[in-house]
C-alpha cells in the first residue's frame, strides 16, 4: 500500500506549488511552532525520541538520542549544524527540500536548535548547489522579515540561521570534516573522541544533522511522535524520501513509507525497470557507498535499515541506483572506486593508499587483465582499508568492491578467462608449445 | 582520575588523561608509530599504532585515544586491551603494506638508511614481500632552502614536519596540499623556510623524505663515532651529540634534555660544523716585519713571555671571547694575576654585568624550564629568536597554550608569537618600572611574571641604568603573589659569559675594562693585549698594542695579532660551560685539534712556565680540582646552582639614568655570531638568504 496523501510531509517536493512563505504556511508550515517552544526543550526531545526517527544522512542513528547527548548546563554556546553537503552519488533529496520546501527546513532548524539549546544554526551546502543556496537564502530572508527567526522573534527563542557554501569536496559531508571546513580549515575529518556533542564547532557542543532529519521535525511535533512511529516498520519508522535513478523508466524522488518493497517502489513510482523486472541486474540501495544487491535478492526486498543490513548492505540515504542487464558490474564498481580514490582526503594511510590500489586493480579486471588470485588480493585490500581509518570514507570505498566480489566473482573470473582465451587464440604457436 | 586496564593480560593503573599508547608502554608493550611524537599535537593519521580493545569491533588508534574516553565495561570490570592479537598483527601488516606500496624502497641511496623508522618498523611489523603490482606514485621534490633536502616520493604523509613548523618553530610555511593519493607536503610557492630552527623537522621525519642537505651522502650513521657534548653557539648549553668519523666532525644532532633544549637545537648549532674544518689555526705564528710567519711553539711562547716581561702589568689587558671554557678562563686569571695583570674582562661586548652585584644579577633565575610556568613576560632589549632560538620556542609554547601574556620593549621584530610592543627605548622601561604603563598591572596581577633582559640591553653606555631599572621592576614583582618565584632574568648570548662572571673575570674599578683598554690603546697606553678567542671587537682600534691571539679560527683577532697561539674548538676539548641558568656542563672531546693546535688550558699552562710563574696543575683533573676549590658552583655538573634572591635588589639600587636611544639586540646577524660560524659556508648561505628575504620584505612593504 502506498503512502496516503495526508501522511505526506513534503507536500511540495516536486515544486508544483510556490516555495514562498505564504504558500508554505498554507501547506501547514509554521503552524503552532510557538506552542512547541513553550513546551520546553526536553518535551521536543522526548517527542522526537518517541517518533523513532533515525538520521536520514546515511548512518541511521536515532535523532532524539543524538540530541540528548548535548550537555545541558555548559557555559559554552551550543550549535546546530545542518549537513547539506549532499554529495553521495545517487542522492538528490536534500536539494529538493531546499528548493521546494525550504520553510519546513527553517522551521525544523528553529525547533531542533531550541531542543539542543542552540541559538545559532549553520547549514553547510554543497559547493555545486548554487540555485539551492539561492532559494534557501531567499526563504531565510523571508523568515527573518516575518520575524519568525532572528533576535526577538515571535517564538521567543533567539535564533540565527547562517548559510555556508562549501567548495565541492565529498569528504566535507563527513561531519567532523564539515566542521573543519566550516571553521575555515582544510576539510579533513577529526579524530573521535571527542565527539562533536562535546567538542564540535569552534570547540563548543555541536549537533550535526541531515537536512531531511531536520525538515521532518515540525511535522513530527505537529502530528505527534506516535503518528510518525505508526508509519513504516518497527525500528524503521516514518516516511522517507527515496531517490531512484539509473535504469528505470521514470527516475524520481518520492516520499514513501519506510519498509516499502523495492519492487513496489520501482513499479508504482518509476514505471518499472527498463525492459521489465526480469531485466534487472542489481540495485545499489543506499548511495554509491553501499554494496550492491543482485536481482535474485530483490524480489522480496523491503527498503529499511535493518533488512538491508541483513543483506550486508544498507539503506544509507535511500538513493537507489538501478542497473539492468546491459550494465557491466565491474565497470560500474570501477567507476565508483575512482570516485572514492578522487575524494579521499589523503590524511590517513589505509584510505589514501588503498583507494588508489583498489581502483587500479579494478581497472585491469574490467578488461580481464588480471589473475584469479588477484580477486582474493583485492578482497584483502578492502579488508585492510575497512575499519582502519579515521572516518567512514575508507569503509565507503571498500564496501562497493566487497559487494562486487561477493556477488559477481564469477563475472570477474569469466572475464579473466576470456581474455586468456583471446590471447591464446592470437598466439597459437604458444598454445602448441 | 585513574582506572584499571588489562593490557596483554597485565592489570595496570592508568590515568584518564593518558593516551592508550602510553598505557600500553607502561606494561612494556611496543607500539609502532610514525605520526605520533611526544612534543607535537596528535594527528592519528598513520594508523600504525592500532590496538584491539575489548568490546570495540574496530582496532583503535592508541595514540589518539585517551584512557578516559574508553567506554567502561557494563559490569565495571577493567577493560581488556591487546597489542599482540591476530587482529592487531593483521592491522599493522596492512598499514605497513599500504605505507610501502608507494614508497620507492631506494634505501641503498637514501641518507636515512640505518636510522629510518620505516625500515625498522617494516622489519619488525611488516610482511616479507609486496603484493602491489601497479606503478608507484612519484612526487616532485620541493625546494625548501639550503638545509633541507627533499625526496618527496619517500614521504609517508605523517605531517610531523608540518606540525613541528607550525607548533614549535612558529613558521606556518609547510603544509599538506592536494587530496588522497595526490596529497603532497610543500611550502607555499616553494619558498625557502625562514626559521632559525628549521632543521629539527628533518630529525622528526621518520623516513628519508627530508634529509640534511649539507650532509647529503657524507656518511652512514653506523660509521660514525657518537660523542655526547654541549653546544656553545648560544648560552643555553643545549645537549648535542657530535658524530665524527676519523678526525672529522660529520654532524651535530640534538640530544634530549627536558630542562634545557627539549630535543631541539638551532640551525646554527647543527650546521656550523663545516666551519670547524676551514680557517683553522693549526700552528703558531709570530709577526715578523709586518707579516705573520709560522714558527715553532717554543718560539711563540718565548715571544709572548718576552712581550709580557717588557710590558707594564698595569698597561696590560686581556679580553675573553664568547666560546672560552671555564678551565682556560680560570687558568688565564691565575696566570696573568700572578704577573700583576688585573685588567681581565670576559665581557667583550662591554656589558656592565658584574659579579659584585651578586650572582642573581646576571643569571636567568626563572630557569629555562621555569618559563613554562610563567604567565606574564616582558622582554627588555632582547630578541630571543636570534639570541636563543630554542628558548624562544618555549616562550612560543606558553603563548600558544594561552597561559601567558608577552610584551616587549625593544625592536619591533617577528618573534613567532604575538606580543604587546610597549616601545623601543629604555624610557619605556623606566615608565614600566615606575608603574606608569598599562602593562605594569598585567605583570603585577600575574602569579609568575618574568622580566628578561637581553645581553644587548646591558652592553650600552646606559647599561647600568637599564639593568637597574629592570631589576627595580623585577624586585617589585618578586614580592607579589608568589614569593618563591624568581622574576629577574638575563638572557646572555655568549656561552662563556656566565662562567666568566662566576670566575670573576671582571676588572675592578682601578683596572681596565674592555672600553678602557681601547681608550688606553688609542693613546698608546696599552702595551700588551691578550685575546683569548676574542673576535667580536674592533681590532682596527688597537693602535700599536702588542696583540696575542689564542683561538681556533683565523678571524678578526688573528688578523691583527702579533702572536697567534692555535687552540682547540669546542668539539676538540673537554671544557666546562655554565649556561644562562647557572648550570655547569662539560663538553666532551670528539676529535683531536688540527695540526699543532692545543687545548686552551694547556697553552696557558705552558705560557705560565715560559713567564717563570708555572701554574700548579698539569692535568685537566688537577685544574678542575683547583677551580672547584675556589668556585664550588662549577663542580655541581648538570645542576642549576641558584643564586640568592637578594642580588636583584642590589642591582636595583645601582640607579643610573637611561637614554632614549632605541634598544638593539646584541645579535644583528644570527648566522655570523662567532668565528666558527663566520668560517662556515652554510652559515654564509643562510645569512645571504635571510638578508635577501629581509630586503624583499622591506621593498614590498615600501
Amino acid at each position: 500500500m502506498l503512502l496516503k496523501d495526508e501522511d505526506r510531509i513534503f507536500k511540495n517536493i516536486y515544486g508544483q506549488g510556490d516555495s514562498g512563505l505564504a504558500a508554505a504556511k498554507s501547506r501547514g508550515a509554521w503552524d503552532g511552532t510557538k506552542t512547541f517552544i513553550d513546551g520546553g526543550h526536553d518535551a521536543i526531545i522526548t517527542e522526537v525520541k518517541g517518533s523513532g526517527l533515525r538520521g536520514r544522512g546515511g548512518a541511521g542513528f536515532p535523532t532524539g538520542l543524538k540530541w540528548s547527548f548535548m550537555p545541558k548546563d555548559d557555559p559554552r554556546p551550543s550549535y546546530l549544524v545542518i549537513n547539506a553537503d549532499e554529495s553521495e552519488p545517487g542522492s538528490c533529496k536534500d536539494r529538493e527540500i531546499m528548493r521546494h520546501d525550504p520553510q519546513l527546513l527553517i522551521e525544523g532548524a528553529l525547533l531542533s536548535s531550541f531542543a539542543i539549546r542552540a541559538h545559532v544554526c549553520y547549514i553547510y551546502i554543497r559547493g555545486e548547489f548554487i540555485r539551492e543556496r539561492e532559494r534557501l537564502q531567499a526563504a531565510i530572508d523571508e523568515a527573518y522579515a516575518a520575524n519568525l527567526i532572528g533576535k526577538n522573534n515571535i517564538h521567543g527563542w533567539d535564533f540565527d540561521f547562517y548559510v555556508h557554501h562549501g567548495a565541492g569536496a565529498y569528504i566535507c559531508g563527513e561531519e567532523t570534516a564539515l566542521l573543519e571546513s566550516l571553521e575555515g580549515r582544510k576539510g579533513q575529518p577529526r579524530l573521535k573522541p571527542p565527539f562533536p556533542a562535546n567538542v564540535g564547532l569552534y570547540g563548543a557542543p555541536t549537533t550535526v544533522n541531515n537536512v531531511e532529519s531536520i525538515a521532518v521535525i515540525p511535522d513530527i511535533l505537529r502530528r505527534g511522535g506516535k503518528w510518525f512511529a505508526s508509519l513504516g516498520m518497527a525500528n524503521n519508522t516514518g516516511t522517507k524520501l527515496f531517490q531512484i535513478s539509473g535504469h528505470v523508466e521514470k527516475p524520481c524522488v518520492v516520499e514513501e513509507e519506510m519498509g516499502i518493497s523495492l519492487k513496489q517502489l520501482i513499479n508504482d513510482h518509476c514505471g518499472g525497470v527498463r525492459g521489465g523486472w526480469d531485466n534487472l541486474l542489481a540495485v545499489i540501495p543506499g548511495g554509491s557507498s553501499m554494496p550492491l544487491i543482485p536481482a535474485h535478492l530483490c524480489d522480496e526486498l523491503t527498503l529499511d535499515f535493518d533488512s538491508l543490513t541483513k543483506l550486508k548492505s544498507g539503506l544509507g540515504t535511500a538513493a537507489i541506483i538501478v542497473m539492468d542487464k546491459s550494465t557491466d558490474p565491474i565497470k560500474a564498481i570501477r567507476r565508483i572506486a575512482y570516485f572514492y580514490r578522487h575524494e579521499s582526503c589523503g590524511q590517513c594511510t589505509p584510505c589514501r593508499e588503498g583507494t588508489g590500489w583498489m581502483w587500479r586493480v579494478l581497472q585491469r579486471m574490467e578488461r580481464g587483465e588480471a589473475e584469479h588470485h588477484e580477486i582474493d588480493l583485492l578482497w584483502d585490500v578492502t579488508k585492510q582499508v575497512e575499519g582502519h581509518t579515521i572516518c567512514a570514507l575508507g569503509d565507503a570505498a571498500a564496501w562497493p568492491v566487497q559487494g562486487l566480489i561477493r556477488h559477481y566473482r564469477h563475472v570477474i573470473e569469466e572475464r579473466i578467462d576470456a581474455r586468456k582465451a583471446r590471447e591464446d587464440e592470437a598466439t597459437p604457436a604458444n598454445a602448441a608449445e | 582520575m585513574s582506572r584499571q586496564l588489562i593490557i596483554d593480560g597485565t592489570l595496570v593503573d592508568v590515568d584518564d588523561d593518558e593516551t592508550l599508547m602510553h598505557a600500553c608502554e607502561k606494561v612494556g608493550a611496543e607500539i609502532p608509530r610514525f605520526c605520533y611524537h611526544e612534543r607535537l599535537s596528535i594527528a592519528g593519521n598513520c594508523r600504525m599504532c592500532l590496538v584491539e580493545v575489548d568490546g570495540s569491533p574496530k582496532p583503535i588508534a592508541s595514540c589518539a585515544m585517551m584512557v578516559g574516553d574508553l567506554p567502561p565495561n557494563r559490569d565495571g570490570s577493567p577493560k581488556a586491551v591487546s597489542t599482540q592479537s591476530e587482529l592487531v598483527k593483521k592491522a599493522r601488516e596492512g598499514v605497513m603494506e599500504f605505507l610501502l606500496i608507494n614508497h620507492p624502497l631506494d634505501c641503498p641511496i637514501c641518507d636515512q638508511g640505518g636510522e629510518c623508522d620505516l625500515q625498522d618498523q617494516a622489519m619488525a611489523f611488516g610482511v616479507g614481500g609486496s603484493r602491489f603490482g601497479e606503478n608507484k606514485r612519484a612526487v616532485e621534490d620541493k625546494h625548501i632552502g639550503p638545509l633541507i633536502k627533499t625526496v618527496m616520493t619517500r614521504c609517508i604523509h605523517c605531517t610531523r614536519c608540518v606540525r613541528y613548523m607550525t607548533e614549535v618553530a612558529g613558521i606556518e610555511e609547510l603544509g599538506l596540499i592536494g587530496r588522497g593519493e595526490d596529497a603532497e607536503i610543500t611550502t607555499y610557492l616553494e619558498k625557502g623556510i625562514l626559521s632559525e630552527m628549521s632543521a629539527n623537522a628533518v630529525d622528526l621525519c621518520p623516513v628519508g623524505a627530508l634529509t640534511h642537505k649539507p650532509w647529503a651522502h657524507n656518511a652512514r650513521p653506523w660509521e660514525l663515532t657518537k660523542t655526547e657534548s654541549i653546544d656553545v653557539m648560544d648560552a643555553l648549553g643545549s645537549a648535542i651529540r657530535v658524530d665524527s668519523r676519523g678526525k672529522e666532525v660529520m654532524r651535530v644532532l640534538p640530544r634530549n634534555n627536558d630542562a634545557v633544549n627539549e630535543e631541539w637545537i638551532s640551525d646554527k648549532t647543527r650546521h656550523v660544523v663545516d666551519g670547524l674544518k676551514v680557517q683553522r689555526l693549526d700552528r703558531p705564528y709570530v709577526r715578523k716585519d709586518g707579516a705573520l710567519v709560522a714558527v715553532e711553539w717554543s718560539e711563540a711562547l718565548a715571544t709572548v713571555a718576552d712581550a709580557l716581561k717588557k710590558a707594564e702589568p698595569k698597561k696590560t689587558g686581556a679580553i675573553v671571547g664568547d666560546l672560552a671554557g671555564a678551565e682556560e678562563m680560570f687558568a688565564l686569571k691565575q696566570w696573568l694575576g700572578g704577573l700583576g695583570v688585573d685588567s681581565i674582562d670576559c665581557r667583550q661586548d662591554g656589558a656592565i654585568l658584574d659579579p659584585q652585584f651578586g650572582r642573581g644579577s646576571y643569571l636567568f633565575n626563572t630557569t629555562i624550564q621555569g618559563i613554562e610556568e610563567a604567565d606574564a613576560v616582558v622582554l627588555v632589549g632582547c630578541n630571543p629568536r636570534l639570541e636563543a632560538p630554542v628558548l624562544n620556542a618555549r616562550l612560543r609554547k606558553i603563548w600558544r597554550s594561552g597561559a601567558a601574556t608577552i610584551a616587549s620593549i625593544g625592536e619591533a621584530v617577528e618573534l613567532g608569537y604575538d606580543y604587546d610592543h610597549l616601545g623601543g627605548n629604555p624610557n619605556v622601561l623606566a615608565e614600566l618600572a615606575a608603574g606608569n604603563n598599562p602593562f605594569y598591572d598585567t605583570l603585577k596581577n600575574a602569579e609568575r611574571p618574568m622580566v628578561i633582559v637581553g645581553a644587548g640591553a646591558v652592553a650600552r653606555s646606559d647599561g647600568v641604568g637599564v639593568a637597574s631599572h629592570a631589576a627595580q621592576l623585577a624586585d617589585q614583582l618578586a614580592g607579589g603573589k608568589n614569593p618563591k618565584w624568581r622574576v629577574f632574568n638575563v638572557l646572555h648570548s655568549a656561552a662563556s659569559r656566565v662562567a666568566g662572571l662566576d670566575l670573576g673575570l671582571v676588572p675592578s674599578a682601578n683596572d681596565m675594562d674592555v672600553s678602557a683598554m681601547f681608550k688606553a690603546a688609542s693613546v698608546g697606553q696599552l702595551d700588551v693585549l691578550y685575546l683569548l678567542g676574542a673576535d667580536e671587537i674592533d681590532t682596527s682600534k688597537l693602535g700599536a698594542t702588542f696583540v696575542i691571539y689564542q683561538g681556533s679560527h683565523g678571524d678578526r683577532g688573528a688578523h691583527r695579532a702579533d702572536v697567534i697561539l692555535p687552540a682547540a674548538a669546542y668539539t676538540e676539548k673537554s671544557a666546562t660551560y655554565v649556561n644562562i641558568e647557572g648550570r655547569a656542563q662539560t663538553t666532551t672531546q670528539a676529535v683531536f685539534p688540527p695540526g699543532e693546535a692545543k687545548e686552551d688550558w694547556k697553552i696557558i699552562r705552558a705560557l705560565s712556565e715560559a713567564t717563570g710563574k708555572a701554574l700548579a696543575f698539569d692535568t685537566l683533573q688537577e685544574i678542575r680540582a683547583k677551580m672547584y676549590e675556589v668556585h664550588p658552583t662549577l663542580a655541581a655538573l648538570d645542576q642549576v646552582q641558584r643564586a640568592s634572591t637578594d642580588d636583584v635588589a642590589v642591582l636595583a639600587k645601582q640607579g643610573g639614568s637611561v637614554t632614549s636611544a632605541p634598544f638593539m639586540s646584541g645579535i644583528q646577524d644570527f648566522y655570523f655570531t662567532n668565528p666558527i660560524a663566520r668560517a662556515s659556508r652554510i652559515m654564509a648561505e643562510l645569512s645571504a638568504l635571510r638578508t635577501a628575504a629581509n630586503t624583499n620584505r622591506a621593498s614590498s612593504a615600501a
